[in-house]
């Protein structure tokens, strides 16, 4: 009742209503809806390769978002590394550790009811104090981009080139780590054959 | 656009990787569900940071980062459960377990029940 009134009101003032959606908006929330049913696919699923499958519908999804927000420069690179190395890399991942392709009953644990209770929780408690706080909050879309890559540029080799720089360094160790981490050397497996298989000795 | 869109759309994709993470058993179905919950908090910083029109961009900076540090962690996560599976051929995490306290010798899996 005050509720419903208090957002009114404010409404009023600060934008249009939700009753009355425009057309990016009516984007937004179909895009939403198959992000979200992908999502929820890519978790549920006790095919191991189509849950990298639906991840990629999902991150698709995102990236089309981050267009409707004018976000060019992100959305781009969202398609670039997400969809086409990690989900690439995920993959692998599923082939290299033998993966079966068919279904698969044991894809979650025994603790399913508690995780979606927790799930559940959390989504009530945040949906709940998101839309409690930003009800009457308007972006303005209008005007210039503001993620065009012209202006990312502007930013990211104007004010953060430092942290830009020492991510590079990171993803170097990254790298470097992931290499040392995979690399079969003979030291590390005669230890694993001397401590019985079991690999205690390489952590 | 309303701002209530993306923040509940975020908070909602951040909830299903939530799950993922909670109730997947492959280690890589993992990694993916924190993928999932990475690209909600991207959402969220790029909504944020057009709604603000902050003259920094500190949130699309931030997503940039994110999505690099995303990279950087899945390669090395990768490279780890490879190795785990190498070494004792699972990538299960429910059943790499040697790290856990044991009360009882013979009642791991009661254990396993309790605290999963």
């Amino acid at each position: 009742m005050s509720v419903a009134a208090t957002a009114a009101s404010a409404t009023a003032a600060a934008g249009p209503g939700f009753l009355s959606p425009s057309g990016v908006e009516i984007a937004f929330l179909l895009v939403g809806l198959v992000t979200f049913g992908a999502a929820l696919v890519t978790v549920t699923t006790r095919q191991l390769v189509h849950a990298a499958l639906w991840l990629v519908v999902t991150l698709g999804g995102l990236a089309v978002e981050y267009l409707l927000l004018t976000a060019e420069f992100i959305a781009w690179v969202q398609v670039l590394i997400y969809v086409g190395s990690v989900v690439v890399l995920l993959l692998f991942g599923l082939m290299l550790t033998k993966a079966p392709i068919g279904r698969s009953p044991d894809a979650d644990s025994g603790n399913r009811p508690v995780a979606s209770a927790v799930a559940v929780a959390a989504a009530a408690a945040l949906v709940w104090v998101v839309v409690d706080a930003f009800r009457t909050t308007w972006i303005d879309l209008g005007g210039p981009a503001q993620g065009s890559t012209e202006v990312s540029g502007r930013f990211l080799f104007r004010n953060w080139v430092l942290p830009f720089e020492a991510l590079s360094v990171l993803l170097l160790a990254a790298l470097v780590g992931a290499i040392v981490l995979s690399r079969k050397n003979g030291a590390a497996r005669a230890d694993g054959n001397a401590a019985g298989g079991s690999g205690k000795e390489q952590r | 656009m309303h701002l209530v869109y993306p923040a509940v759309l975020s908070a909602l994709l951040f909830c299903t990787g939530l799950y993922g993470v909670l109730a997947r058993r492959n280690a890589i179905l993992v990694l993916m569900s924190v993928e999932l919950m990475l690209n909600a908090v991207n959402l969220n910083l790029v909504a944020f940071d057009v709604w603000l029109r902050d003259t920094l961009h500190t949130g699309q900076a931030l997503t940039l980062f994110v999505i690099a540090v995303a990279a950087a962690e899945i390669g090395i996560g990768l490279a780890i459960v490879l190795m785990v599976h190498r070494n004792r051929g699972t990538s299960d995490v429910d059943r790499l377990r040697d790290t856990a306290e044991r009360q009882e010798p013979d009642a791991p899996a009661q254990k396993a029940e309790a605290t999963a």
